[in-house]
């Protein structure tokens, strides 16, 4: 079954079995998303895609698209929610942008650029999480986590190993690792593992790589993320 | 520690899928989930060490360090509260000196607070090691206390404080006259499976967890399915606080809701069903297994029933304290040994369900309808009820009223009808549906209880004129924080600033624009939720500020804005640590 | 045409957000010509009087912190958080995962070379808040101007806005957190 969907009177074709994201990445139409990546099983999330399909609110990474649909991507409404759904993960963590050595090519930060967040808005939970440092390549910082579960899927389905893991309820939940002491050093990830590159945010970071690029100089101080994101995405949709 | 698990591991046939019941038996045993028990398991399994410990901080009743020997939880429900909790849960503190979160240094026992335990029409309420303990007050308190300090084994201890009482007082179509054991499968086979799903569309018969989705139609979707395996699932884990009508269902007539299970195994081609008790009713499971015992010794189970060569059996699954295990992707999650994470949807159960097989899922009442549809045809229950709304709904009744329990009803009913039968005076308003329902205030009770005007999933709290209808948002709106699975973002945080937005209100640090910032909260974890848990989660504030906003304006400072937290408490330390305590080492809340 | 006020004051911050401003450069003559300063490290007037415009660097770490910027809020009609650190505590607030006690033992007493140690205890100090803050959560903010610290560009598009009596908002390539 092919057909097409109208995103914001845009006519957009997709291909059995797509989402409603990989129809609209393909046709050049950028959804903000963190938990998404293709070539990943779709977790659905961060809901920073939701997109409003026939009058309900969807996830376009994991809403099928089918023919005929009416999806409005690009709303006053949309973009305010969104931006007070990042608020909300701004606040929930730990996220001191200055310190922080992946700034400049953070996702979470790249889309509340987008989104034109100035402030955090809600009150700030400041939670008290760890940093795991006992890898010798690769650094844990808790604070940063934002549960999109992409270095779970990536070490379960790219890399065979298992290594993380979502524990807890609620807003207690904490990326757990897979290891009898539960710190990085005793499991058996490697820096060539998918996962350890994976992360949107500066939570999973390879270590001695920080400031090879100036601040200012990085991803999205260059780029908008809509542009990076398309790119990416159709350029190794599979990677 | 290595013989028990062996012991438990070949009786769950080393099964991943049996991780959530591996890991109840292990916590009994144990009191906790020793680290060298995840090691074994994970081991024995063949999984990630990771997903055991996902599994235990999941669940409520799991835990990785040790509780007491003696671990008692006292139900936090609304109704509970009104009971008098907050005294009784102090009393039992300083008689076992222990605070209520922890476990006393000679870890003999531990307490805490728990979700709601459904035992709402005989409350105060409580679990000690998962058994129900009821009517809890002051001289019972004193003898628990004895009995735990003498060390008294559990085995011991008094039936009646143990004692669960069913408290039905009305019975109507399905309550009055249960069918005979085996006449649902007799009928149906009798009339062809396929004239009896049509018995069943003709009878208009819904969902009766509250969502309303005609059985027949999902009955019929989940058959249509070619597929290797079908599930019929049963669920049984009814955590909405005040609901406790599928623990007398199933107290009472478990026979027939096993009967609408088979019934329901027949059409779709289903031979495996569960039914997911929640872990609150551990009492009902020594009964319930001892009832599916007798259905198979009678052939009314197993690989020939009636000798008409159906094959089916049932299987129970128990919860570990988890609200949104509730949600049917949830409970099918549990159900596989996971942490009860909602699924994506589509696709939905009746194409991929239980181990990605079709399954369907309904609630206790539902299936108990369903049997007696198939001995008395669909005409029978379309007889009854609206046109919308076909049949009858059974309710828990509690709160403030003189005869709390089970009422069944025909849908329409008005909301008055129920008041005056359950001995109900004064009443300020009614919490329709449970806290995920609908509150409605006393200008309202010409409404009818129906899916097209008030639907429940049968939880009905009554509250009085003595009640403020803020501490009953409040008690709600904390108990969707707790059970938020944390899975999408809107929902786990949301909930949490929802929390804290309402506390700041009602604790007077309320200032201009804090309901409004309140509501568009509200709507936020409402439109943006991946599951029904959190598109509900607002409902206490939503239903109440829409008809008392006066209530939450009033408790509101005529000032542009107080800080959420207090400040002058946030120098505690500081001003301790420094010896000080002169006018500025104190800072005033709002700005004088 | 009387001047437009503008106050600006340094909370717990590191003057980096003040130094930015003064990167305005020659721009600065052109402000000066319709702002002048109340309140300011640039004026070193000592407290604010009726300001149109206050700015505010830095997060609130201690008591003293809260009188300030009570004072700039009740004196400015328009309040702005101005860098990380005002709009969510920033590099200050990293000591929030970690116990006052532990931080006020660490610096007062177990240090390495603390000599005479005692915890400070002196009315004339401020006592430190538990957490740190950002403003708004200790007073209404009416703007919020992102970075560490904001470009001067993002002081200069701010102000003009405001001065033209337009809504200021910041393009895409104004907004940064770092």
């Amino acid at each position: 079954m092919t057909g097409t969907i109208d995103i914001d009177g845009q006519s957009i074709p997709f291909e059995d079995g797509q989402t409603i994201i990989e129809a609209a990445t393909a046709a050049g139409v950028y959804i903000p998303h963190l938990c998404h990546r293709p070539g990943y099983t779709p977790h659905g999330s961060c809901k920073l895609c939701t997109v409003k399909v026939n009058g309900r609110n969807c996830s376009a990474c994991t809403f099928p698209a089918t023919d005929g649909q009416t999806v409005i991507n690009n709303s006053d409404e949309l973009e305010q929610d969104r931006r007070r759904i990042t608020q909300m993960l701004f606040v929930e963590g730990n996220h001191m942008c200055p310190s922080c050595e992946k700034s400049g090519n953070c996702q979470l930060q790249g889309v509340a650029y987008h989104l034109n967040m100035l402030d955090n808005h809600y009150p700030h939970f400041y939670p008290r999480r760890e940093m795991d440092a006992s890898h010798p390549d690769i650094l844990i910082d808790h604070n940063r986590c934002i549960f999109c579960n992409l270095c779970v899927r990536a070490s379960k389905e790219k890399d065979g190993k298992n290594v993380f893991g979502i524990a807890g309820r609620g807003i207690n939940k904490r990326l757990i690792v897979n290891s009898p002491s539960g710190q990085l050093k005793d499991s058996n990830m490697s820096i060539e593992d998918c996962a350890a590159h994976i992360c949107p945010t500066g939570a999973i970071l390879i270590k001695r790589t920080g400031y090879q690029v100036p601040i200012g100089q990085r991803i999205y101080d260059q780029k908008h993320i809509s542009e990076v994101a398309l790119a990416q995405e159709n350029a190794h949709g599979q990677d | 520690m290595k013989t028990f698990l062996k012991t438990i591991l070949i009786d769950a046939d080393y099964q991943p899928v049996r991780l959530l019941a591996l890991l109840r038996k292990v916590q009994a045993q144990y009191r906790h989930i020793p680290a060298a028990a995840i090691d074994i398991l994970a081991e024995a399994l063949q999984i990630p060490r990771a997903q055991i410990i996902a599994v235990v901080e999941f669940y409520s009743f799991l835990h990785l360090t040790p509780q007491g020997r003696y671990d008692i939880l006292i139900s936090d429900s609304i109704t509970d509260h009104m009971l008098d909790k907050e005294n009784i849960l102090g009393y039992l503190s300083s008689m076992l000196k222990v605070d209520v979160g922890e476990v006393r240094a000679d870890g003999l026992v531990s307490l805490n607070n728990t979700s709601c335990t459904g035992m709402c029409d005989q409350g105060p309420a409580g679990l000690v090691n998962g058994l129900p303990l009821t009517r809890l007050d002051r001289p019972r308190i004193d003898e628990i206390a004895a009995l735990i300090e003498q060390q008294r084994d559990i085995s011991d201890w008094p039936a009646y404080l143990f004692a669960v009482e069913d408290n039905l007082h009305k019975a109507g179509l399905l309550l009055n006259a249960p069918i005979e054991k085996g006449a649902a499968i007799q009928a149906a086979l009798d009339r062809g499976l396929e004239a009896t799903l049509a018995e069943l569309d003709r009878s208009g018969l819904r969902g009766r967890g509250g969502a309303g989705f005609k059985t027949a139609a999902k009955w019929r979707f989940c058959a249509e399915e070619s597929a290797e395996r079908h599930y019929v699932v049963c669920n049984a884990d009814e955590g909405e606080p005040g609901t406790f009508k599928d623990r007398v269902l199933l107290n009472m007539h478990a026979d027939q809701v096993f009967e609408g299970m088979t019934l329901a195994a027949a059409i779709i081609g289903a031979k495996q069903g569960f039914l997911y008790l929640r872990g609150e009713y551990l009492h009902l499971y020594d009964k319930l297994q001892a009832v599916l015992e007798q259905r198979r010794a009678t052939g009314l189970l197993g690989d020939n029933i009636l000798g008409r060569g159906l094959e089916f059996d049932i299987e129970i699954c128990l919860g570990a304290g988890a609200y949104i295990c509730g949600e049917e992707s949830a409970l099918i999650e549990s159900l596989e040994g996971k942490p009860g994470i909602p699924r994506n949807r589509p696709p939905y159960p009746v194409t991929s369900g239980y181990l990605n097989q079709p399954t369907i899922v309904n609630n206790v009442e539902t299936f108990l309808a369903a049997a007696k549809i198939a001995v008395l045809g669909g005409d029978w229950f379309a007889g009854f009820g609206t046109e919308k709304s076909a049949g009858s709904k059974i309710l828990s009744i509690c709160g403030d009223c003189a005869r709390p329990g089970i009422y069944e009803y025909p849908f329409g009913i008005a909301i008055e009808q129920i008041l005056h039968d359950c001995g109900a005076t004064d009443v300020l308003g009614v919490q329709i549906g449970g806290p995920s329902g609908t509150f409605i205030s006393n200008q309202e009770f010409k409404r009818q209880l129906a899916f097209e005007d008030l639907a429940t999933g049968g939880s009905f709290i009554v509250f009085n004129n003595s009640r403020n209808v803020l501490d009953i948002a409040q008690n709600f709106t904390h108990f969707f924080a707790h059970e938020s699975c944390g899975f999408c973002t809107p929902c786990r945080v949301g909930t949490s600033l929802l929390k804290k937005q309402l506390d700041k209100i009602i604790d007077g640090h309320g200032s201009a624009g804090d309901v409004a910032e309140l509501e568009s909260l509200c709507q936020l974890v409402k439109n943006y939720s991946h599951c029904g848990l959190g598109q509900t989660a607002a409902n206490p504030i939503l239903t109440t500020l829409q008809r008392y906003p006066d209530l939450y304006q009033n408790r509101l400072k005529n000032i542009s804005y107080e800080p959420g937290f207090d400040l002058d408490g946030a120098l505690e330390i500081a001003r301790r640590m420094a010896r000080r305590n002169d006018a500025g080492a104190h800072l005033s809340q709002v700005e004088e | 045409m009387a001047k437009i006020k503008v106050a600006t004051t340094s909370l717990a911050g590191c003057f980096g957000c003040h130094m930015s401003f003064l990167d305005l450069d020659e721009r600065l003559v052109t402000l000066a010509e319709v702002a002048e300063f109340d309140r300011s490290p640039i004026t070193d007037i000592e407290h604010c009087g009726p300001c149109d415009i206050g700015l505010i660097e830095g997060g609130v770490c201690n008591s003293e912190n809260v009188h300030v910027l009570r004072e700039f809020r009740k004196n400015c009609k328009i309040l702005v958080a101005v860098g990380a650190c005002a709009i969510n505590g920033g590099l200050p607030a990293m000591r929030n995962h970690i116990a006052l006690e532990d931080c006020l033992l660490e610096a007062y007493r177990d240090g390495i070379g603390v000599e005479n140690a005692q915890i400070p205890s002196d009315p004339e100090l401020p006592l430190l808040l538990d957490k740190v803050r950002p403003i708004h959560e200790v007073v209404k903010v009416d703007y919020f101007l992102p970075g560490c610290p904001p470009s001067a560009d993002v002081f200069w598009s701010f102000l003009t806005a405001l001065l033209e009596g337009r809504q200021p908002a910041l393009p895409y390539e104004l907004v940064h957190y770092d």
